[in-house]
């Protein structure tokens, strides 16, 4: 569809004061809330890139991909279950086979990042030169690379 | 009537965008400025948006300078080379030189980078590193999030237009969009915008049609905005011929970088042969880009468009082969070869994945197909369509390059107006870590502009009002005219979205050397082209939209509509054929090196509605 949803476990994020994840999420625009049966549905599956952004983010699984139909056979599935620190893949053959995946996506908690902690330039007196913010510590070179000739 | 609060947000620095370049430029601008207010504004959420918004499998931009790995001139040499030729040397430097900061610090913030046993990063290629990447986006926004405070990102705002000041046109003073959440129209008033939005899907007809039209690969999303908003505001552009033509296994689109370099897998066709030994001596009509090494993009893709175009496809990626060669019957190396390879799709190209799940492929048993895809243009990738700016001071501002530099380094010919990513031309091969670093270079520069320039935009009233009427026309001409018909789809007064963007792409097809046309065009052709999508550009003054999502997709089409129009000027001005395998010129089958191996530039003036080209020199600065 591409997206699809199963009316039966939306629950419409309920829970969420963000309201439903899908439709918080979506960088298209896609997933909406069907107000009358309190459900999500993607408004316009021919924009859906199948990005799966809002299928990892639904807290009861109840959203799935259904290839598009322009060249994808019927039967498969590839449904991410979230992990501690990243996804379980599991997918479905059209003709029976299932595979498991599981990867790593990121080292530390969401939320733990202090920026420009450790940063040494001073944002008034380095303001004119070259040097981007944290070259002192993240660059890895001693010093900004320089053009060893300016000419045409 | 929707949209009856208009909500206004002054600002010192407003960020367009918030895809890569979008938060390296909020990270970086709130460092620089203190207590200036830096504001951004993006059309969805910023931890899933553009085009790295799915995840990514490999930061395709790394020097490693302390390893020793590359050096700034090194990538500066393989990227002209990779253009045939056209790549600004100073803008490109700057990138290589930048971009080890940002990978380095999107590892501290969490984004698992393989290693090899000696600790140091892993490789895929010359400047490819693999990574655990599917949550790169939510990474790269977090810093930006927590810096600018959540108070500052105005997330579903849609923006459409940018505003100049009243007093002085070739200046910014902001821009207008509109909610497509909570019917609030904005207009934001900055003396410094900063424009990080996409490059453009869609634009082309792509080769799925139906559901799959969602299915691009370039973000579905990215729907030339970066242009779309910069051309009708006067601003000088570059190189907006240029398209890049993925070759990627087949309707699903997935990335075959990994593939090819990793692991070190084959394309051959229906009869077992090797294109790129097959069609070697074709690189010779194109020299000196011909003998370079690596092969240029568009050169390759020429040797395989050759092959299907004298009908030996199907074209198979030998996975199979590449897998067995590196299990060399080891079960064990065969289950972790088998998860690298799943994982290159599940990180960045789910779809691809589900496609060959459905079509019961796996990839150590069964060979997939790869394509030619639909164009695509673009600036951060292997495209080099966008802005014409102003390089770096310590590059180009020595008095050596004048038409290279004018003070501010990533500002474009309209002053405090800024660009990144996808938004700046001729500076390719950034990708993800890249656009990030432009983001964060752009912003630097315009913390500095700031300070030279404190006074505030003049903007009244009249301008914003003008503007904001026709911003809301769309649905103003759906109410008007709806009762004209028992089929609302059907109605002479106005046209849907949908509707226009199926027109813009069956012109650009058809005469703007599109797959169907197996990407070749001529002089005629594009006159003819043009007379078409002049006239589509009047009917889009004609849109109807029913909601503020579908008054999103009118002005989407807009700017789509706006970098195909300036594409086909472009197509028709460069009179030779520089890179086959994009597109063929059939009237100016070679390249010409001795005459055009310039940018070729455009700038857009509203007031007499015409379009004025020229060519700008190649400057060797580094190489």
């Amino acid at each position: 569809m591409p997206t699809f949803v199963d009316p039966n476990t939306c629950n419409a994020c309920a829970e969420e004061h963000l309201g439903p994840l899908c439709v918080y999420i979506c960088p298209n625009d896609l997933m909406a809330l069907d107000v009358v049966a309190n459900k999500g549905f993607n408004q316009e599956p021919d924009m859906c890139s199948e990005c799966y952004a809002c299928v990892k983010l639904c807290p009861q699984e109840a959203i799935r991909v259904r290839g598009y139909a322009d060249f994808v056979p019927l039967g498969a599935l590839v449904q991410p279950h979230r992990t501690e620190d990243g996804l379980q893949w599991e997918v479905v053959f059209r003709d029976g086979r299932r595979f498991e995946f599981t990867y790593q996506s990121r080292t530390r908690a969401a939320g733990s990042v202090a920026p420009y902690q450790g940063f040494t330039e001073d944002s008034a007196a380095d303001l004119r030169n070259q040097n981007l913010a944290g070259d002192s510590v993240w660059l890895g070179v001693d010093k900004l690379p320089a053009p060893a000739r300016g000419r045409d | 009537m929707a949209f009856e609060t208009t909500e206004t947000v002054d600002c010192d620095i407003l960020i367009i965008g918030g895809g890569m370049s979008g938060c390296g430029a909020a990270f970086e601008a709130k460092f620089w400025a203190g207590d200036r207010r830096v504001v951004l504004a993006e059309k969805a959420v910023i931890e899933r948006s553009g085009a790295t918004g799915e995840g990514l499998s490999a930061i395709n931009c790394y020097m490693g300078q302390r390893y020793g790995w590359n050096t700034p001139e090194d990538f500066v040499n393989y990227v002209v080379n990779d253009m045939m030729g056209l790549a600004r040397e100073d803008l490109v430097y700057d990138v290589g030189r930048h971009v080890d900061n940002s990978v380095h610090l999107l590892e501290e913030w969490g984004l698992p980078i393989w290693k090899q046993e000696n600790g140091q990063y892993e490789r895929i290629g010359r400047w490819q590193i693999p990574i655990h990447g599917e949550s790169i986006k939510p990474i790269a926004a977090e810093p930006a999030r927590t810096a600018l405070g959540p108070e500052n990102i105005y997330e579903r705002v849609a923006i459409t237009h940018l505003l100049t000041d009243d007093d002085d046109p070739g200046k910014i003073a902001g821009a207008l969009g509109f909610s497509v959440r909570d019917n609030r129209f904005y207009v934001f008033r900055s003396p410094v915008v900063i424009i990080t939005t996409g490059g453009a899907s869609n634009v082309f007809r792509p080769r799925s049609v139906s559901e799959g039209l969602g299915r691009t690969w370039y973000s579905v999303f990215a729907t030339g905005s970066a242009y779309g908003l910069m051309i009708p505001a006067g601003v000088e552009m570059t190189q907006m011929e240029h398209r890049f033509v993925p070759t990627r296994f087949k309707d699903g689109y997935g990335p075959v970088g990994m593939w090819f370099q990793y692991f070190h897998a084959k394309v051959l066709n229906a009869l077992g042969d090797d294109y790129t030994v097959t069609r070697a001596d074709e690189l010779g009509k194109y020299e000196p880009y011909g003998s370079a090494i690596p092969t240029p993009t568009p050169l390759r893709n020429h040797q395989m468009f050759l092959d299907i175009r004298d009908g030996y496809g199907p074209m198979y990626m030998r996975t199979d082969q590449a897998m067995q060669a590196l299990s060399g019957g080891d079960p064990a190396k065969m289950e972790q070869v088998r998860n690298e390879a799943w994982e290159d799709f599940l990180d960045m190209t789910i779809s691809q994945a589900l496609t060959w799940a459905a079509q019961n492929i796996a990839p150590e048993e069964t060979p997939s197909e790869v394509v030619l895809a639909e164009p695509y243009i673009m600036g951060s990738h292997s495209g080099e369509a966008g802005a014409w700016v102003s390089g770096p001071e310590d590059v180009t501002g020595s008095g050596a390059a004048p038409d290279y530099f004018w003070g501010y380094n990533r500002m474009t010919t309209i002053r405090g107006l800024f660009a990144a990513g996808d938004g700046v031309g001729a500076a390719p091969h950034k990708f993800s870590s890249g656009s990030f670093t432009e983001g964060r270079i752009a912003a630097k520069a315009a913390v500095n502009y700031l300070a030279d320039n404190p006074g505030r935009p003049a903007v009244t009233g009249e301008q914003v009002q003008g503007l904001q009427q026709t911003i809301l026309a769309p649905l103003a001409t759906y109410d008007r005219h709806k009762g004209a018909t028992t089929a609302e789809e059907i109605n002479p007064h106005y046209l849907t979205p949908k509707q226009g963007l199926v027109r813009l792409q069956k012109i650009m097809d058809e005469y703007g050397a599109g797959a169907s046309a197996w990407y070749t065009t001529n002089g005629p052709t594009l006159e003819r082209g043009i007379q078409l999508i002049e006239m589509l550009r009047e009917d889009l003054a004609h849109l109807a939209a029913r909601s503020p999502h579908e008054l999103m997709r009118c002005w989407e089409l807009v700017h789509r509509a706006w970098v195909g129009e300036a594409h086909l000027r472009h197509l028709l001005y460069r009179q030779e054929t520089r890179w086959p395998g994009y597109y063929y010129r059939s009237d100016y089958p070679n390249l010409d090196d001795a005459n055009w191996r310039v940018f070729v530039n455009s700038r857009y003036d509203r007031a007499a509605d015409s379009w004025e080209l020229m060519t700008r020199p190649y400057r060797n600065l580094i190489t």
